[in-house]
C-alpha cells in the first residue's frame, strides 16, 4: 500500500538519472555524440593489400591477429594527419606498441616523402591507393585510429587526430586492459 | 557603483533569504513565535532587497553602462529605451534574475494576504519560500552574476537580439515567470502542510487562489509567446512544439489539474494526498522547466545559455527541493485520511477523469520532450520528436476531456443522476452536432470528419457551460447574485471551446502561398489578391529595414494594405523578418517578406487563417475566467474573518468532510 | 457497487487506461522520430533513400545557389569531411547563411541529392545546433598550434558536385584529375 508513495519519487529520480548521464557526458567533453563505428566488436575486415614501402609484399588482415595493434588512416594529404604524426611518431620510440598505418588514397611518391620527412611511426603500412580497405572499415575521413585485438577484434574507433590526453585517458588503458586479458586467455 | 550596490543588495537578498528559511522553520518546530514571526518579516526584506538589486541593472541598461558585461552583450546605445528595459531579462542572467524578483514577490504577497493564516503554517510556507530563494540567489551569484564588471568597458554594447525586440517580449518573460513561481505558493503550501502533518481543508481553502493567480498568469505568458512566434518568430506557426514551449505547457496542464483537484478537496475532502502531490508536480515542472531551458540538455531555439556547469547547479537544487518534497510527501501522506465518499456518476468521479486525462497529455508532452535527451544519454541515436506526435497524442486526450468539461459542473456531488442529465443536454447536444457539422461549411465552404467532430465537442462545451449558468441563475434564491467563482469557471470553460474552434478551422482551412513575385504581381489566395505595390528602404532606430507594400483587394474592393518588413540590425547585422498581419474577427491575412531573389524579384510568404485570434482569445478567456474566479467574495471576506474561516472544517456539505 | 468493488472498478479503468494511452504514445513516438544523420553517416549509407531524417552541417561557402523566378534553392551541407547536395523549395530562413550551422529536414532522393521540407538556421550569432556542433569534425591544428579550416576539395563544377559523393573523403589538396567521383 505504502509503495505507490514512494512512485513519484521513483519517477522523478528516473528523470534525474537520465540529466545527470547527459550532464556527466557533456561535462566529460565533446566526443560523447559521436557516432559509434558499427564494427567495434566485430573481427576485421579482411584484406591483403601491398605495402607502402614494400610493393611485393602483401599484409593482410590475419596479420593483425597475435597482438593489440593501433590501425591508423592517414594520407599526406591530410592535414590533421601531420597534427597527430608527431604523437604517433613519439609513441612509436616510448612505447611497445605496434601501429599500422593504412595509407588512404595517396600517391605512393607523396606517402614516402611524408615518411621520409616526418619520421615513420608504422611497423607496416597499407598502400590502400583506391580506399577499398578503408570503405570496409567504415572510414569517414582521415585521420582515423582503431584499435584491434589479439583476436583481430576491433575494439576502439577514434575519429579525427588523437591527442596526448586521449592517448593517455583511453587508449592506452584499453590497450593494457586488452593485453592482460589476452595473457589469461 | 551602480552594479556594485545591485550585487551587494543580491548578496545581502542572500543572508535575507537564509534567515527566512531556517527562523521561521526552527520557530514553528519549538513553537517559538517570535521566530516564527521573523517569516514575515525576512520574506519583504528579502523582497525589497532583491527590488533594489533588480533596479539596479535596470538602471545600468538604462543609463547604458557598458562596463557591466551584460549590459554590454545585450544593450546599445541606439536600443530605444523600452527595449533597453525590457532588455534586463533578454538574456540568462537577468532572467534569472527576475525570477527570483518574482519570487521575492509572490513571498512579499503571501505575507500581505495570508494575515489570516495560523502562524505556524505561515512560518513553514515562508520557509519554504526562503529556501527556494535561496538556491536561486546562490545560483545566480555562482554561476551567473549579471553584474560583473567588463574592463576595460565596451564602448558601445552588442546589442538585444534583433529577434526579442519586440513588444511582446517586454511581457512575455514576466508573465510566463509569475506563472512558474507563482505554483512555488502552491508548493510551498502544501510542503508546509505536510511537514505540520495537518492536511485538511484549510491548507486547500488558503492554495485555491494563490494556484488559480499563478495559473492565470502563466496562461497569459503562454498566450503570448504563442502570439510572438506567431508573427516574429514562426512565419505564421503559433506552436510548435518546441522544448521550450513544451516546458511551460507541462506546468500549464498540471496547474489545471490542480485547480480541479483543489476544488474537489476543498469540496468534499476527497483526493486530498493526490491534490497535494499535484502542488509538488505543478512546481516541480516548473523547476524543470527552468532546468531544461538553463542546462543546455537540450536542443532548441529558444535556449540562450548552454554551460554544464549551471546544469549540474539547478540540477542538484533540483533533487534537494523536488527529491526531498516527494520524500516528505511518501512519509507523510500515508496517514492522510481518505476523503468523502462518492458514487461511480458524480462530479468527483469525472473530476477525477479530467486529472488523469490531463496527466496523460502531461505525461505524453512529458515522453515526446524527453525521449531526444534520453536516446542520445544512452547512444542510441540523436533523434528529435516532431509536432506530429505531440499532435496523435495530445489531440485524443483533450477531446474526451473537453467532452467532459460540459458534462461535469452539471452532474451533482457525491452522486449523479444520469437521466436527467440526458433531458438537460439533449437540446444541447443536438445542437452543437448541427453547428459542428453546419458552421464549417458556412464559414469557408468544405469540411472533413475531424473538422466536424471538433467543432461539434467545441460548441458542446460552449452550450453546455450556458446550460449551466442559465441553470444556476434560475436556481439562485431571491435576487442574490451568483458567485464570482460560477462565471469564473463558465467563462473558462467556454474559453475552452473557443480555442477548440480556433484551432480546428485554422489548422484545417489555413492556406499558405510561398511565392516568388515582382513589384507589380498579385497573388491569390482564396478570394483574396495580394498585390506587392513597392518594396522601399527604411531606416529605423538601430536597423535599415526593405519594406514592402502589398494591397489587398476581395472581389475589386480594397481591404487593407500591409507592410512587412525586412529588418538588418546594425550591431548584429541580423536579417529579421517582420510579418504584417490584417486580424478581424474571423480570420488573419499575413504577409511576410522574405528573400530578395533577383533585382526586383522577392519571396513572399502569404496567409490566410481563417478563426486565427480565436486562438488567442480562448485561453485569454480562460484568463478572465480566473480573475473572476480569485476575485470571489469568499477571498476577501475570509482574510477579513481571519479566526472563524480557520475553525469552520470546510464550506459545502459538512457531512462529507474528514470521515474522522 | 460496495466500495471494495468500486475500488477495483476504478484501478482496472485507470490501468486500462495507461496501457491505451501508453501504447497510443509510444506508437506515435516511433512513427514520428526523425534521426538526424550528419553529411559522413549519410555519405557512409546511414539511411536510405526515401527514409526521412534531419541532416546536419555547415552550408559550405560559395555553394548556395537561388534560382531566379522561384524559391528553388540549392548548397551543400558538410561536416568538414563529406558533403551532401540539399534541395530546397521554399523560403530559407532569415538565418540562414553560406559557412553558418544548418539543419534540414527531408529525404534522399534516388539521385543523391537531400530534398528538403524544411531548412532551419541557428537562432543568433552564437548559436549552434548542438548536433550540428557534434557532427562538425574536429577542426584541425597547423603545426603551430593554430587552427585553419581545412581547404576542401574544390567543388566538382555543376551537377556533379551537387550529389552525395558516397565513400569518398573529400580529400583537401588533391588536384581534381585525382578524384575519381564514383557514385556506385
Amino acid at each position: 500500500m505504502k509503495a505507490r508513495y514512494l512512485l513519484p519519487i521513483a519517477v522523478f529520480l528516473a528523470i534525474v538519472a537520465v540529466f545527470g548521464l547527459v550532464l556527466y557526458q557533456v561535462s566529460q567533453g565533446r566526443n560523447i555524440r559521436e557516432i559509434p563505428s558499427p564494427l567495434i566488436g566485430k573481427t576485421v575486415p579482411e584484406f591483403e593489400l601491398p605495402l607502402l614501402l614494400k610493393p611485393e609484399q602483401t599484409f593482410s588482415s590475419e596479420q593483425l591477429k597475435g597482438q593489440v595493434s593501433l590501425v591508423n588512416v592517414w594520407a599526406s594529404w591530410c592535414v590533421s594527419c601531420r597534427y597527430e604524426h608527431d604523437l604517433l611518431v613519439r609513441m612509436s620510440r616510448n612505447i611497445d606498441i605496434s601501429i599500422i598505418g593504412i595509407n588512404y588514397k595517396d600517391e605512393r611518391m607523396d606517402a614516402l616523402k611524408w615518411l621520409r620527412d616526418m619520421g615513420n611511426p608504422y611497423v607496416a603500412s597499407i598502400f590502400d591507393h583506391d580506399g577499398r580497405v578503408a570503405i570496409d572499415w567504415g572510414v569517414y575521413g582521415t585521420p582515423e585510429t582503431f584499435i584491434v585485438d589479439q583476436q583481430g577484434i576491433i575494439r576502439y574507433k577514434h575519429t579525427g587526430p588523437i591527442t596526448a590526453e586521449k592517448l593517455r585517458n583511453e587508449i592506452m588503458p584499453l590497450v593494457n586492459k586488452l593485453r592482460e586479458a589476452g595473457d589469461t586467455v | 557603483m551602480i552594479p556594485e550596490i545591485g550585487h551587494f543588495a543580491l548578496v545581502v537578498a542572500l543572508f535575507v533569504a537564509l534567515i527566512q528559511t531556517i527562523m521561521p522553520v526552527v520557530g514553528a518546530y519549538r513553537g517559538i513565535p517570535e521566530l516564527m514571526a521573523m517569516g514575515r518579516l525576512a520574506a519583504r526584506a528579502q523582497f525589497l532587497f532583491i527590488a533594489v538589486s533588480f533596479a539596479m541593472l535596470t538602471l545600468a541598461f538604462i543609463e547604458n553602462d557598458f562596463t557591466v558585461a551584460y549590459v554590454a552583450h545585450n544593450s546599445n546605445s541606439a536600443l530605444p529605451i523600452q527595449y533597453r528595459i525590457a532588455a534586463v531579462w533578454g538574456a540568462h542572467e537577468g532572467s534569472l534574475l527576475l525570477w527570483v524578483f518574482m519570487l521575492a514577490f509572490w513571498g512579499l504577497a503571501v505575507t500581505v494576504f495570508s494575515k489570516s493564516l495560523p502562524e505556524h503554517f505561515l512560518a513553514r510556507v515562508m520557509g519554504v519560500m526562503g529556501f527556494i530563494g535561496v538556491g536561486f540567489i546562490l545560483f545566480i551569484l555562482m554561476t551567473s552574476n549579471p553584474f560583473d564588471r567588463l574592463i576595460p568597458g565596451a564602448v558601445d554594447g552588442r546589442d538585444l537580439n534583433p529577434l526579442l525586440q519586440d513588444p511582446g517580449l517586454i511581457i512575455h518573460p514576466p508573465m510566463l515567470y509569475m506563472g512558474y513561481v507563482g505554483f512555488s505558493v502552491a508548493f510551498a503550501f502544501a510542503v508546509a502542510a505536510l511537514l505540520g502533518g495537518h492536511l485538511d481543508a484549510t491548507w486547500v481553502r488558503w492554495s485555491r487562489p494563490w494556484t488559480t493567480v499563478a495559473w492565470l498568469f502563466l496562461t497569459i505568458g503562454i498566450v503570448l509567446g504563442s502570439w510572438w512566434a506567431y508573427y516574429e518568430l514562426g512565419w505564421g506557426g503559433w506552436w510548435f512544439w518546441d522544448p521550450v514551449e513544451n516546458a511551460s505547457l507541462m506546468p500549464w496542464l498540471a496547474g489545471t489539474a490542480l485547480i480541479h483537484s483543489l476544488a474537489v478537496t476543498e469540496k468534499r475532502g476527497a483526493f486530498k494526498s493526490w491534490t497535494v502531490l499535484l502542488a509538488i508536480l505543478a512546481f516541480s515542472l516548473s523547476l524543470l522547466g527552468t532546468f531544461l531551458v538553463r542546462s543546455g540538455v537540450l536542443v532548441s531555439v529558444h535556449a540562450f545559455a548552454s554551460d554544464p556547469e549551471r546544469g549540474v547547479f539547478i540540477l542538484a537544487f533540483l533533487v534537494v527541493v523536488i527529491g526531498s518534497s516527494l520524500g516528505l510527501y511518501a512519509w507523510r501522506a500515508p496517514s492522510v485520511h481518505v476523503g468523502g465518499r462518492f458514487e461511480l456518476f458524480s462530479r468527483e468521479m469525472l473530476l477525477l477523469a479530467n486529472n488523469v486525462l490531463l496527466m496523460a497529455a502531461l505525461a505524453a508532452v512529458l515522453m515526446g520532450t524527453m525521449a531526444p535527451i534520453v536516446l542520445d544519454a544512452l547512444n542510441l541515436g540523436k533523434i528529435s520528436v516532431g509536432p506530429p506526435y505531440f499532435n496523435a497524442v495530445f489531440v485524443p486526450v483533450m477531446l474526451p476531456l473537453a467532452i467532459l468539461i460540459g458534462v461535469g459542473p452539471l452532474v451533482g456531488w457525491r452522486s449523479g443522476d444520469v437521466r436527467p442529465l440526458f433531458k438537460k443536454l439533449r437540446t444541447v447536444f443536438m445542437v452543437s452536432l448541427i453547428t459542428g457539422v453546419v458552421l464549417p461549411l458556412m464559414a469557408v465552404g468544405k469540411t472533413t470528419l475531424m473538422v466536424m467532430a471538433s467543432l461539434a465537442i467545441a460548441m458542446w462545451v460552449i452550450l453546455s457551460s450556458a446550460q449551466y449558468l442559465k441553470e444556476r441563475l434560475a436556481r439562485r434564491s431571491g435576487n442574490k447574485g451568483l458567485s464570482a467563482g460560477v462565471y469564473g469557471m463558465v467563462v473558462a470553460h467556454a474559453g475552452v471551446g473557443v480555442f477548440v474552434i480556433g484551432v480546428t478551422l485554422s489548422s484545417a482551412f489555413s492556406v499558405e502561398r510561398d511565392v516568388h513575385v515582382r513589384v507589380g504581381d498579385t497573388v491569390q489566395v482564396n478570394d483574396f489578391g495580394f498585390h506587392l505595390d513597392e518594396v522601399k528602404s527604411i531606416r529605423g532606430p538601430n536597423y535599415h529595414s526593405d519594406m514592402a507594400q502589398v494591397t489587398i483587394t476581395r472581389g475589386g474592393e480594397k481591404v487593407g494594405i500591409l507592410t512587412p518588413e525586412k529588418r538588418t540590425y546594425f550591431v548584429q547585422t541580423m536579417p529579421m523578418t517582420e510579418a504584417s498581419i490584417d486580424t478581424t474577427f474571423f480570420r488573419d491575412l499575413y504577409v511576410a517578406l522574405a528573400e530578395q531573389r533577383d533585382e526586383d524579384g522577392w519571396a513572399l510568404r502569404v496567409y490566410h487563417r481563417p478563426f486565427q485570434a480565436w486562438i488567442w482569445a480562448g485561453p485569454l478567456l480562460m484568463a478572465l475566467g480566473g480573475i473572476l474566479a480569485v476575485s470571489d467574495r469568499r477571498y476577501r471576506v475570509s482574510a477579513k474573518h481571519v479566526v472563524q474561516a480557520r475553525q469552520k472544517p470546510a464550506s459545502g456539505p459538512v457531512s462529507g468532510g474528514a470521515r474522522a | 457497487m460496495k466500495p471494495r468493488q468500486k475500488r477495483m472498478f476504478l484501478a482496472g479503468v485507470a490501468l486500462a487506461g495507461v496501457v491505451v494511452a501508453a501504447a497510443l504514445a509510444i506508437n506515435a513516438l516511433r512513427g514520428n522520430m526523425a534521426y538526424f544523420f550528419s553529411p559522413s553517416q549519410v555519405v557512409a549509407g546511414a539511411v536510405q533513400p526515401g527514409e526521412p531524417f534531419r541532416l546536419g552541417g555547415m552550408v559550405r561557402s560559395g555553394t548556395l545557389e537561388k534560382s531566379s523566378g522561384s524559391l528553388e534553392s540549392r548548397f551543400i551541407v558538410t561536416d568538414n569531411v563529406q558533403q551532401v547536395a540539399v534541395s530546397y523549395a521554399g523560403i530559407l530562413p532569415d538565418l540562414f547563411k553560406e559557412g553558418q550551422g544548418t539543419v534540414a529536414r527531408g529525404e534522399l532522393g534516388r539521385d543523391g541529392i537531400f530534398y528538403a521540407e524544411e531548412v532551419l538556421a541557428k537562432h543568433d550569432e552564437s548559436y549552434m545546433p548542438p548536433e550540428v556542433a557534434d557532427a562538425m569534425q574536429p577542426m584541425p591544428y597547423n603545426k603551430d598550434g593554430t587552427r585553419t579550416p581545412e581547404p576542401l576539395r574544390p567543388a566538382a563544377a555543376g551537377k556533379r558536385s551537387m550529389k552525395v559523393i558516397r565513400s569518398e573523403p573529400v580529400d583537401l589538396t588533391v588536384p581534381l584529375h585525382q578524384v575519381e567521383i564514383n557514385n556506385q
